[in-house]
């Protein structure tokens, strides 16, 4: 993903058991603050279609 | 590599006489120059019009694709390792094939050369490792290795990986080449510049699908971008859906394809698109050790679990 254009961070992976209310909660915390952070997506993102 | 042909049509008369296979799968001359065409043989007189040369860059592996009858097949590295991905995948048995393996030495670049002259070429005859040009007004020679295409070039499976008849004796494979010296280019660009560079790359592309049409690894009965429920893809010129037409296309390849150089050849306004898959390609040897199409018994990446596997990214 990183190498088609999208910002390092924008796209994560955990791996979080059904056990792990606590980990859940801190993996969503954590990803939407480093998304934020990013700002809104402008790569590969479809604005208005575009006609000829 | 011209010499081969005598040996390729007599393997091809004796298989189709002895009645070991129903057709021989080959390369025939096409009706502009340095675009050969394939070529079925069911007869030994259909057999004279097979031709070897340094046009013959179609991967002829993508017309084994569920095939029920005995075929013979020419087969150049590249188009060996596809047909061992297609024994993987179940797409073909080996027992159904009879392989005519072809020392391979490059085909050439046929965009390189009409670039290189203003008027049309009418003529291109070649030479063991000279490539004699010629158009209304010129004439010209050329190195081979100066025009060869861009795979070619890199190649270190020149020599087919199975085979039950062989064209040629073995050459030498290179051992002295930089695969993926464009692949890093790109990697030290910034997420940003990519983005700008991949969309100037697609910029052209019509949408044609020759580059899927083409490939031996792309035969899903119905392709992604064909589906309308769900729609995965819109099928316009818009930026976004070319790239992930192109970036889907890739991933869909990633530890089969071997950079057989096809998609590039059959497009018809010459968008490099092996830049994808070449930078999967590129992490599957990083990451899994992982060449595709060498060896029938061994399962792919993607379809086994070690637990050496990476997983770093998963946090």
């Amino acid at each position: 993903m990183e190498h088609m254009g999208i910002e390092p961070g924008r796209l994560q992976f955990s791996w979080v058991s059904s056990a792990e209310s606590t980990k859940f909660v801190k993996v969503a915390t954590e990803v939407t603050q480093a998304i934020k952070a990013l700002g809104p997506n402008k790569n590969l993102a479809k604005t208005m279609p575009k006609v000829a | 590599m011209l010499s081969y042909i005598d040996k390729i049509k007599e393997i091809s008369t004796r298989l189709l006489k002895e009645c070991r296979v129903e057709m021989v799968i080959g390369f025939r001359k096409g009706t502009v120059p340095m675009m050969n065409e394939p070529h079925f043989a069911r007869s030994a007189e259909a057999v004279e019009s097979f031709v070897w040369d340094s046009n013959c860059g179609i991967n002829l592996c993508n017309y084994l694709t569920n095939r029920g009858e005995k075929i013979g097949i020419v087969a150049k590295g590249c188009d060996s390792r596809n047909i061992v991905t297609h024994i993987i995948e179940n797409k073909i048995k080996r027992d159904q094939l009879v392989i005519i393996g072809v020392p391979c030495k490059g085909m050439i670049d046929k965009r390189k050369i009409t670039a290189m002259f203003e008027g049309e070429i009418t003529e291109v005859i070649e030479a063991e490792d000279r490539i004699t040009v010629k158009g209304d007004g010129f004439e010209k020679a050329l190195d081979k290795k100066d025009v060869l295409q861009q795979n070619c070039s890199v190649c270190i499976h020149r020599n087919p990986v199975i085979y039950d008849e062989l064209a040629g004796d073995l050459v030498e494979e290179q051992t002295d080449v930089d695969r993926y010296a464009d692949v890093r280019e790109i990697e030290t660009l910034s997420p940003q510049e990519k983005a700008a560079y991949f969309e100037k790359l697609l910029e052209p592309c019509i949408r044609c699908y020759a580059c899927r049409n083409v490939c031996p690894l792309c035969y899903c009965p119905t392709c992604f971008t064909d589906e309308s429920r769900p729609q995965w893809v819109g099928k316009g010129q818009d930026p976004t859906d070319v790239m992930t037409f192109h970036f889907l296309r890739a991933y869909h390849c990633a530890g089969r394809c071997t950079d057989c150089g096809a998609c590039e050849r059959a497009c018809p306004v010459g968008i490099n698109m092996r830049v994808f898959t070449k930078k999967l390609e590129k992490d599957c040897l990083e990451l899994f050790e992982w060449e595709a199409g060498l060896n029938p018994d061994v399962r792919p990446p993607l379809d086994t679990y070690r637990p050496s596997d990476p997983d770093e990214f998963i946090k």
